[in-house]
């Protein structure tokens, strides 16, 4: 038998669920972003610590993302929209999914690409029509996967990978958000 | 053998009155006593059952005392201290076949439902007569929620079903019973200590079957063209407001997927057994179709829902059980019946040793394992 390897360490992972367990306090994690203001509607937000398995938690580095609006919002589009945001976190986490569970079934992945769209009616927004929401109507994922299995296994593979991922069932489901001044 | 009402006691009072078997009657045996009628592919009715356990108690002789309700089993130095609503009994050893559904389990944010809507569990229900007039949200399409969606929009109301992770079975395949396939191709025989993920197995939701006269698939498509809206699985209650989520497509894909393979084992076994004759071509049924767009929110305050059925599952009973072998969950910890007490055992729970460890005919093998281990407990002990 070959050896499968998408780079990920499922053993780590495995052994991780079977410690967590039977530690559910350390299973709770606190993700953090600090936000300030440029001007007009350009504002950088900035990530590196995080708290889990019980401490202080820290990323290689510091990253900073930019987000603005376009210019056929009137803006400067010194970065891409807050909503794209959410795009991005949809297709890594259920990149990250997919080759996760392939790790784990023994399948090699030789590629995988996806394009996301998600479709916003901004009446919403702007406050033009009270009947539309503001966030996305729809959302619409589509992967191209290159890999040593059948049709059916990559369809499993996508399916699982929704499954189990933290922004589809963000997005997906409602969560309590708490916006206070300081 | 203690029962706390009448013999078949749940099969009487805890379920609904249409409901049939999900078993074919053939499959309805137990040890000497079998189905002798003429409709072998039928499903037994509530009053069939009823009848069937009675019988079987009667010829097998079995030491019922009825109306002896147990409310507290403590450990004592030799064995164990039953109390009961007839008095006390120390014994050695103690088998507990009290099943897994002895309560309905129900979401957290029933509270936050508004109260002019009308909450019922399966155990609650006998009919649609007993609701109001008007729509019904029926929660969990488990074979309960989609039995109980068809006859509430057959009954003229309309239905939406709040369906999440679920599991999707034709009830014929190729010509035969789907649970034919399940027992000849050995699926219900796997053995506890054969499952790759165990706990899984034995939270595995009760698949989407109806046993009907017509032997009809009851699936998600079957309900669509019936009229039943079908939405996410709900997730939370935010000022009155149902909030379904949006993985809709997912939990169909899932099914969908499960099912496929499923049927592959099936035509893998028939042609290794060389009984392609015996039964019909292989088939395959279409994908769960996805609505156009999917309601993830409904207005419970608005007067459009009057009634809600939770189908969310069922757990064990064990409050009366002063052994600490209850897990966080709620579940007995055991290994294959095996409880985690000298002399202490159960049956008749999901996947105590088998796949079918749940089904009439399928506690026998486990209840002679199991009863080998009590006899071997007992006589190293005298």
């Amino acid at each position: 038998m070959t050896t499968i390897d998408n780079g990920v360490n499922v053993q780590a992972l495995l052994d991780a669920r079977e410690v967590l367990k039977g530690a559910p306090e350390a299973a709770q994690f606190t993700w953090r972003a600090s936000s300030r203001w440029q001007n007009g509607v350009h504002s950088t937000t900035t990530i590196q610590n995080f708290f889990g398995l019980g401490q202080e938690q820290s990323h290689k580095r510091e990253t900073v993302f930019t987000a603005d609006h376009p210019e056929v919002f009137a803006a400067e589009d010194n970065g891409i929209t807050p909503i794209e945001y959410l795009l991005v976190g949809l297709a890594s986490c259920l990149t990250a999914g997919v080759a996760s569970v392939a790790q784990n079934r023994g399948i090699q992945l030789r590629s995988v690409e996806s394009t996301v769209e998600g479709d916003h009616d901004i009446r919403g927004i702007l406050g033009a029509d009270s009947d539309v929401r503001n966030g996305f109507n729809d959302i619409k994922v589509t992967f191209t996967i290159d890999a040593d299995a059948s049709q059916e296994d990559i369809e499993a593979l996508v399916a699982q990978s929704q499954k189990r991922s933290a922004v589809f069932d963000a997005l997906t489901n409602p969560t309590n958000v708490t916006v206070e001044v300081a | 053998m203690l029962e706390r009402g009448e013999v078949a006691n749940s099969w009487r009072h805890e379920r609904w009155d249409s409901l049939r078997l999900l078993t074919p009657n053939w499959q309805s045996r137990l040890p000497g006593h079998r189905y002798d009628g003429p409709d072998p592919d039928g499903y037994m009715t509530m009053g069939e059952v009823i009848e069937f356990i009675e019988h079987f108690a009667a010829v097998s002789r079995s030491p019922v005392r009825t109306g002896t309700n147990v409310t507290s089993v403590r450990r004592t130095d030799d064995g164990y201290r039953v109390t009961t609503s007839h008095g006390e009994i120390g014994c050695r050893a103690v088998a507990i076949a009290s099943g897994a559904c002895n309560q309905p389990t129900v979401p957290q944010f029933t509270d936050a439902v508004p109260a002019s809507v009308v909450q019922l569990t399966p155990f609650d229900y006998n009919g649609p007569a007993q609701l109001p007039d008007g729509a019904v949200l029926v929660v969990g399409a488990s074979a309960t929620g989609v039995q109980l969606a068809a006859e509430l929009k057959a009954s003229g109301r309309p239905v939406t079903l709040s369906v999440g992770e679920h599991v999707r079975l034709p009830r014929t395949y190729r010509g035969r019973d789907v649970l034919w396939w399940m027992d000849a191709a050995g699926v219900w025989d796997q053995r506890h200590d054969e499952v790759d993920d165990l706990t899984r197995a034995r939270r595995l939701p009760s698949p989407q079957l109806i046993g009907s006269p017509e032997r009809s698939t009851l699936d998600l498509n079957a309900l669509a063209a019936m009229g039943v809206e079908l939405v996410g699985r709900w997730a939370a209650v935010r000022d009155g407001r149902a909030l379904f989520s949006g993985g809709l497509r997912n939990v169909f894909s899932l099914a969908d997927l499960k099912m496929r393979r499923l049927l592959d084992t099936f035509d893998d076994w028939a042609r290794a057994h060389g009984c392609e004759a015996e039964v019909d071509p292989p088939e395959r049924f279409s994908s769960t179709h996805v609505p156009e767009s999917a309601r993830w929110q409904i207005d419970l305050r608005s007067g459009e829902i009057r009634a809600i059925v939770w189908a969310t599952g069922f757990r064990p009973d064990y409050r009366w059980l002063d052994v600490p072998v209850v897990d966080a969950k709620g579940r007995l910890r055991h290994e294959g019946g095996v409880v985690d007490s000298p002399g202490l055992y159960a049956l008749g729970l999901p996947v105590l040793r088998r796949r079918k460890s749940t089904f009439i005919y399928g506690v026998e093998d486990d209840a002679r394992e199991v009863i080998d281990h009590l006899a071997g407990y007992l006589a190293a002990r005298r």
